[in-house]
């Protein structure tokens, strides 16, 4: 017999595969694993029920009919974002700039509705589209054209870009200040509405829906069946191939930069015009950060990018009722969101990964 | 080593192996790709742990559980690839780790050294820094590494890939200094002269199965490859007449230079025939990547030209300025198998199909790629090359070397190409899947195509080629015939230029 001590605690082996439905039992046991963790800290810090707190949590998000339509306008907010960061970083360039593109979409969005008030209000909400999404491509152009003219470095490019774009923002502010001397734009067409995504089936954010749905839709088959899908997924996964296969790395990147930039524009004008109908620095939010993660977790499925979204959202909103209702800070609403995304994230190496204590082991043998 | 076993997921690398290793004696350690040779030693050396087995070392049962372990035990392992820092010297790299005595004493050292390298025969200087030393020198200094921690059991996986003959003819003379001194050295090679030249005895393994052991002097190469297949292999490789010639490729005074300013190859000038397998040969990195890329439009040239004349065209085609995409549109039907298989022909991350989608996606109509015509082919390549795989939607990544290469092959192939181009085209390929590449190499040949093998064993390109190029740091310094020239003079022309061979 061999002794116990020439075998290590733990043997760690890459799994060949793994049928789905284990990968997806894997997922949800993390996610129960970060709600008990969740639970142990609430109660130890604020002696709360933590079943109590995850009840206003839910409370928060989807209590009643105006919040939960408001945590679907979030969902599809963030929704639209990522579909608009896949593409980009399928091919695996680091586009931080979200934010920025977003928040020069949404300026051309209030731009148009500010200085053409009087025109149909369909013209006007395409031509807001399309200034947007204009806007956000050429926000996104500018790195990629650099990057693939000089090899730039496009994390840091992108990430000025969102300085550049909220100096703008701020500027837009300024020249549109409503009322005089309230240093913000204040709601813009208050009461003709022109330029408002209008009320479908008495919802006003149905058509947030519709148009996002619609672009998951686009995105995933443009990703899964399109040449141009099949040439992002090669330069994302080896230039050197892309190459070989007589791929034109350079157009591919000002190409999907500019597909992403656009789409994150017309996150902007959903922001404006479908939302809070206002420009402000804030627009974006920090929504251009946060949507990198959803991305990057739904391995760019269009479709799982929507249930990250969902639970990021869900999270967000629930955290801030709670913190609220209990008079807590901010910061917890943070640490439970942050505890779910490590479980979560941290997962993956239980999916990819063999992990078998010593005692396994033995009776296995 | 007693039924050692070892598996990585559901692949059993090692099954139940038992070997023995004898004082003062080399042995070579025999078998196709994946049949767990390394896997083997690396147990033995402390790099992996076995599942179940025994290790009984002077017959008492040792557990090796770090490389420190075997170290302890006086077992030393040179990797293929190496294990040495660069930037710092030869004597810095020996004990780097070793902590013998608070501050590093290298007069000390390079003492000890110098009297390991006159004892077996090695030169070596002890404050050349490791990126001066080329490819020979890195691996004597690995093996005076192993020896300056007192290793008595030497482990060499795949030592001559990276030599040329005359360096391998070095290597061997050490090896047997060092079996006169006692020590025990494991060899582990593909080359069945070398292991009829070097070893006194002979372990098979198949498909991580032990199969048996031999003494040299009883056996032959043609029953130890059977041993190693498990069925009768021929070992000749063919090399059929083509009548007819046609001249593909006309490049003059190529001159590429990298971005460093390093001139890679300097006035190549050569031509390649439909209906011929031109060979390449070189010390590695001689200048045959940048020779095949210039061709295939992956590469600035400096200056020269490269005329390629289709197969029914009468006019030649200029190359150079054209980058792959322009080549590819301008109708030149090239293949090219690269060294770099997962990095540059094939995406390893992606399914067989979508692989072969790599030269087709942009066939056909409209903005949706067509996955239909890729799948076949995939699954067409998998039954023709016999290729082992789970199906056609598993990462290419996750085959065997060998598979991955039949994939890479099977699809440029299939673009029915008048000008094919490998480089290293059998590079870590068992006897069956080398035999399988050189087969389709002369079918292509005999169509007509104009084959250019870039390759290092030397035997295979003398037997396989009709006509071999040489380079020497990025010059040609000359072009015989494959027929009548020998391995000793092609050895040579690939470290010195041809004029000095004529005058040495």
């Amino acid at each position: 017999m061999r002794k116990d001590s020439s075998e290590p605690l733990v043997r760690i082996s890459k799994r060949a595969t793994i049928a789905s439905w284990k990968a997806w039992l894997i997922r949800i046991a993390a996610l129960f694993a970060a709600l008990v963790i969740c639970a142990v800290i609430i109660y130890a810090i604020t002696k709360m029920n933590p079943l109590k707190v995850y009840g206003t949590m839910f409370q928060g998000a989807f209590g009643t009919s105006k919040r939960l339509w408001v945590t679907i306008r979030d969902i599809m907010m963030m929704q639209c974002i990522a579909i608009g960061l896949a593409p980009v970083f399928k091919m695996r360039f680091w586009n931080i700039g979200a934010e920025g593109q977003i928040l020069v979409g949404g300026c051309a969005a209030a731009a148009c509705m500010i200085y053409f008030p009087n025109i149909p209000l369909g013209l006007l909400l395409a031509l807001m589209a399309i200034s947007s999404a204009v806007a956000g491509a050429i926000w996104g152009l500018i790195p990629a054209i650099f990057k693939a003219k000089w090899n730039t470095n496009e994390t840091l490019f992108t990430l000025m870009m969102n300085y550049v774009a909220i100096q703008l923002t701020s500027y837009c502010v300024a020249l549109w200040e409503n009322p005089y001397g309230s240093n913000s734009v204040g709601i813009i067409n208050p009461v003709s509405h022109s330029g408002w995504l209008p009320s479908v089936f008495g919802q006003a954010y149905t058509l947030n829906v519709v148009i996002v749905l619609l672009l998951s839709l686009l995105m995933y088959v443009y990703l899964r069946y399109s040449k141009q899908g099949f040439e992002i997924a090669v330069v994302g996964e080896s230039e050197n191939t892309a190459r070989y296969a007589g791929i034109n790395v350079g157009k591919v990147i000002i190409r999907t930069m500019a597909i992403s930039g656009a789409v994150c524009g017309i996150a902007g004008f959903l922001a404006v015009s479908g939302a809070s109908h206002t420009i402000s620095t804030s627009t974006a939010g920090g929504k251009g950060f946060t949507a990198i993660i959803v991305a990057w977790m739904a391995k760019f499925n269009a479709w799982v990018m929507l249930l990250i979204s969902a639970l990021i959202v869900f999270l967000e909103r629930g955290a801030v009722e709670i913190a609220s209702a209990y008079n807590l800070s901010n910061h917890v609403s943070e640490m439970i969101t942050g505890i779910i995304l490590f479980f979560l994230i941290g997962s993956e190496f239980f999916i990819n990964y063999n992990v078998k204590f010593r005692g396994a082991a033995r009776r296995a043998e | 080593m007693i039924d050692i076993t070892k598996t990585f997921g559901e692949v059993v690398a090692n099954d139940s192996v038992c070997l023995d290793i004898v004082e003062g004696e080399i042995l070579s350690l025999l078998g196709e790709n994946g049949s767990g040779k390394t896997t083997l030693m690396n147990m033995l050396s402390g790099i992996y742990m076995p599942d179940s087995g025994r290790i009984l070392f002077h017959g008492k049962e040792v557990s090796i559980k770090s490389p420190k372990d075997a170290f302890d035990l006086g077992i030393g392992m040179i990797h293929q690839h190496f294990k040495l820092v660069d930037v710092l010297s030869a004597a810095e790299n020996i004990v780097l780790g070793l902590n013998e005595t608070p501050l590093v004493d290298l007069k000390h050292v390079r003492a000890r050294v110098k009297e390991i390298c006159n004892r077996y025969g090695f030169v070596i200087n002890p404050d050349k820094k490791v990126y001066d030393m080329p490819v020979s020198e890195k691996q004597t200094l690995e093996i005076v590494k192993v020896l300056y921690r007192g290793a008595d059991i030497l482990i060499l996986d795949e030592p001559t890939a990276v030599l040329t003959p005359q360096e391998t003819a070095k290597l061997f003379s050490v090896m047997r200094n060092m079996r006169e001194n006692g020590k025990s050295i494991i060899i582990i090679t593909h080359k069945l002269h070398e292991v009829m030249e070097i070893s006194d005895r002979v372990a098979v393994l198949r498909k991580g199965k032990y199969i048996g052991d031999i003494a040299t002097c009883a056996t032959n190469p043609q029953q130890l490859t059977d041993m190693m297949v498990g069925h009768s292999v021929s070992l000749n490789i063919d090399r059929p007449d083509v009548g007819e010639l046609r001249e593909c490729l006309r490049v003059s005074g190529l001159t590429v230079v990298d971005k460093d300013g390093v001139t890679k190859l300097d006035n190549v000038s050569f031509t390649a025939n439909g209906g011929e397998i031109l060979g390449i040969a070189g010390i590695s990195g001689s200048g045959q990547k940048e020779l095949l890329e210039a061709v295939a439009g992956l590469q600035i040239v400096r200056s020269g030209g490269i005329q390629y004349t289709a197969r029914d065209a009468q006019k030649p085609m200029e190359l150079v300025g054209m980058n792959a995409q322009a080549i590819k549109a301008a109708g030149v039907v090239l293949a090219f198998v690269p060294e770099d298989r997962l990095g540059m022909g094939l995406v390893g991350s992606m399914d067989l199909s979508d692989n072969m989608m790599l030269r087709s996606y942009s066939k056909g109509k409209g903005p949706f790629a067509r996955r239909t015509p890729p799948r076949h082919l995939a699954e067409q390549v998998i039954e023709e090359l016999e290729v082992v795989t789970p199906g056609v939607s598993i990462p290419v990544r996750r085959l065997s070397g060998g598979n991955v290469q039949k994939i890479l092959v099977g699809r440029e192939l299939a673009q029915h190409p008048s000008l094919l181009m490998t480089a290293y085209a059998v590079r870590g390929l068992d006897i069956n899947t080398s035999y399988a590449i050189y087969r389709l190499m002369n079918e292509q040949k005999k169509t007509g195509t104009a084959v250019v093998f870039v390759g290092e064993d030397l035997d295979v390109l003398l037997e396989l080629c009709d006509r071999i190029l040489v380079l020497c740091a990025g010059k040609v310094s000359g072009i015989v015939d494959g027929r009548n020239t020998t391995k000793e003079k092609v050895g040579l022309m690939m470290t010195r230029l041809s004029e000095e061979v004529k005058n040495a």
